[in-house]
């Protein structure tokens, strides 16, 4: 069953593009420099219009998570984590925790993560999270 | 809102609850509906505006013969209600409408004439959400739990021990669907659904259905019923993305709703005899409890430890058995609201004794939104 998968709008579309291309694209007002995510065409902070595009540095933390013990049946048979990473940049962003057990023994709160693109199709690749080097 | 100025005149729930699987969505809406008219002594002629949600006011008027002066849509999840109770009182005061009917009905069990969850895949949900697995609330509601109990040592047997004192309230809930009493061994050892919550942390799946009738004070004291007033009132919303609350270990929605509803009825928390908070799992009512300033932050888990909130405590909370243990359809909001009703009537199955402030606190979505309302039996 193929997994369900985002479908970008103009507003989105350079943050799926980025992680087609293999980089994590935030936004960020030029004004009052407030990072922020989801992706929008003014700041959330200061509805200034103004607002850039730049490459995120891919990293965070583990913020917070459940362990699905009823699977999606699109995920596959196991448990998996649904987890939030909070970036290094401020947003919160929700994720897959990949390349470790999906157990509360392995997926510690605040541990330092980084992002891994995995590619769905020629347009669509996820930015998931595995755990890294702090 | 001015204070005391409306009151409800009309309260019921469905005739049956639980399992109720000869009766489509729209058909429950209608049967809470008839039976809150029959309440109040009214025809649906009587009826000038009509609220609800998860179908349409249009539909509600139209199946019911209704031709109103005011209709309010709102559905911002199982709140919704709540914000209907409010929009109808500022409605009623300025002349919109005199009689207004809110509405409930959900085949959350049964599934009769309901549609389906998703979202479309270009929407947030679908674009930043959607794509990780999650399915249901139970894998969305819960997500930033752990996050709240690392920050204030919360533990799986605290959130065990919120099912476990809500189940003593259903057991004198003849309406309740569970009723036998839990251990927190008995909530820590049920089957896994999305960790660290397990089933009996989880509210329970049912159809049912719940109506309402608002007019002036003015009025109230003409018909059947001993009317409960609206005292305060309060709504927020947050964001449509649990993975983007501002807040991980509080609802921002929860605080400004409970803030602007305390103003509005001019109380203190002290002067609160019995309050509902939306429990469709077992951290609502520990968020609720300290957003609404009950408890300051990370102190609900005691204060529910030490027997505050259960039978015989200074704080009866969610006396009909909540969405734990009593029903919850899928928009619970409307249950907790017939409680407190209930209990300002002095009818509730667990009346709290000469209780003359009631709360009924809810949340929509997964924190995406928030509805309170301040009752009282005392004009």
């Amino acid at each position: 069953m193929a997994r369900i998968l985002p479908e970008p709008t103009p507003e989105t579309r350079h943050f799926w593009d980025g992680c087609r291309d293999g980089e994590l694209r935030l936004q960020r007002c030029t004004e009052c420099k407030t990072t922020y995510f989801p992706p929008r065409a003014f700041c959330p902070s200061c509805a200034s219009r103004e607002v850039e595009v730049y490459a995120a540095s891919g990293r965070g933390v583990l913020w917070s998570y459940v362990i699905n013990h009823r699977p999606r049946p699109d995920m596959g048979a196991e448990p998996y984590a649904i987890a939030v990473v909070k970036l290094d940049e401020g947003p919160t962003l929700m994720t897959n925790i990949v390349g470790c057990p999906q157990t509360p023994e392995a997926l510690v709160l605040d541990m330092p993560v980084k992002v891994r693109f995995e590619k769905q199709t020629d347009d669509i690749s996820l930015p998931l999270f595995e755990p890294a080097q702090s | 809102m001015m204070q005391n100025s409306v009151a409800v005149v009309g309260a019921a729930e469905t005739t049956n609850m639980g399992k109720i699987p000869d009766i489509s969505v729209i058909g429950l809406h209608a049967d809470a509906a008839l039976n809150a008219m029959a309440d109040a002594g009214l025809k649906p002629s009587d009826i000038d505006g009509v609220a609800t949600a998860g179908i349409s006011p249009v539909e509600l008027a139209h199946y019911l013969g209704i031709k109103p002066t005011y209709a309010d849509g709102t559905s911002v999840g199982g709140c919704s209600f709540m914000l209907h109770v409010r929009h109808a009182a500022a409605a009623i005061n300025a002349g919109l409408a005199k009689t207004i009917l809110i509405t409930h009905g959900e085949s959350g069990r049964s599934r009769v004439g309901a549609g389906g969850f998703g979202r479309a895949p270009s929407s947030l949900m679908g674009q930043f959400e959607m794509p990780y697995g999650v399915t249901s609330p139970p894998t969305m509601f819960t997500i930033p739990v752990l996050r709240y109990m690392k920050t204030y040592g919360v533990t799986e047997a605290d959130l065990a021990n919120v099912a476990v004192i809500q189940r003593e309230w259903a057991a004198l809930n003849p309406r309740a669907s569970f009723k036998d009493a839990i251990t927190v061994d008995d909530v820590l050892n049920s089957p896994m659904i999305a960790w660290p919550f397990r089933m009996l942390m989880c509210c329970l799946v049912t159809d049912g259905g719940g109506a309402l009738i608002l007019t002036s004070a003015d009025r109230a004291k003409d018909f059947p019923q001993k009317p409960v007033y609206i005292l305060g009132t309060g709504e927020s919303v947050e964001t449509p993305l649990v993975s983007q609350m501002y807040d991980f270990t509080s609802s921002t929605a929860f605080k400004i709703s409970g803030k602007k509803a305390f103003e509005e009825a001019g109380i203190t928390h002290a002067d609160v005899d019995h309050l509902m908070i939306y429990d469709a799992f077992a951290h609502l009512p520990l968020y609720g409890l300290e957003d609404l300033g009950f408890c300051k932050p990370g102190e609900a888990k005691d204060f529910i430890r030490e027997r505050n909130t259960a039978i015989g405590g200074k704080l009866p909370l969610n006396t009909n058995g909540g969405g734990l243990s009593y029903m919850h359809s899928g928009m619970y909001g409307m249950y907790a609201l017939q409680e407190s009703v209930r209990q300002m009537r002095g009818t509730a199955a667990a009346q709290v004794q000469d209780a003359k402030i009631s709360i009924a606190h809810g949340v929509g979505g997964m924190f995406a939104a928030s509805g309170t309302i301040v009752f009282t039996n005392e004009k």
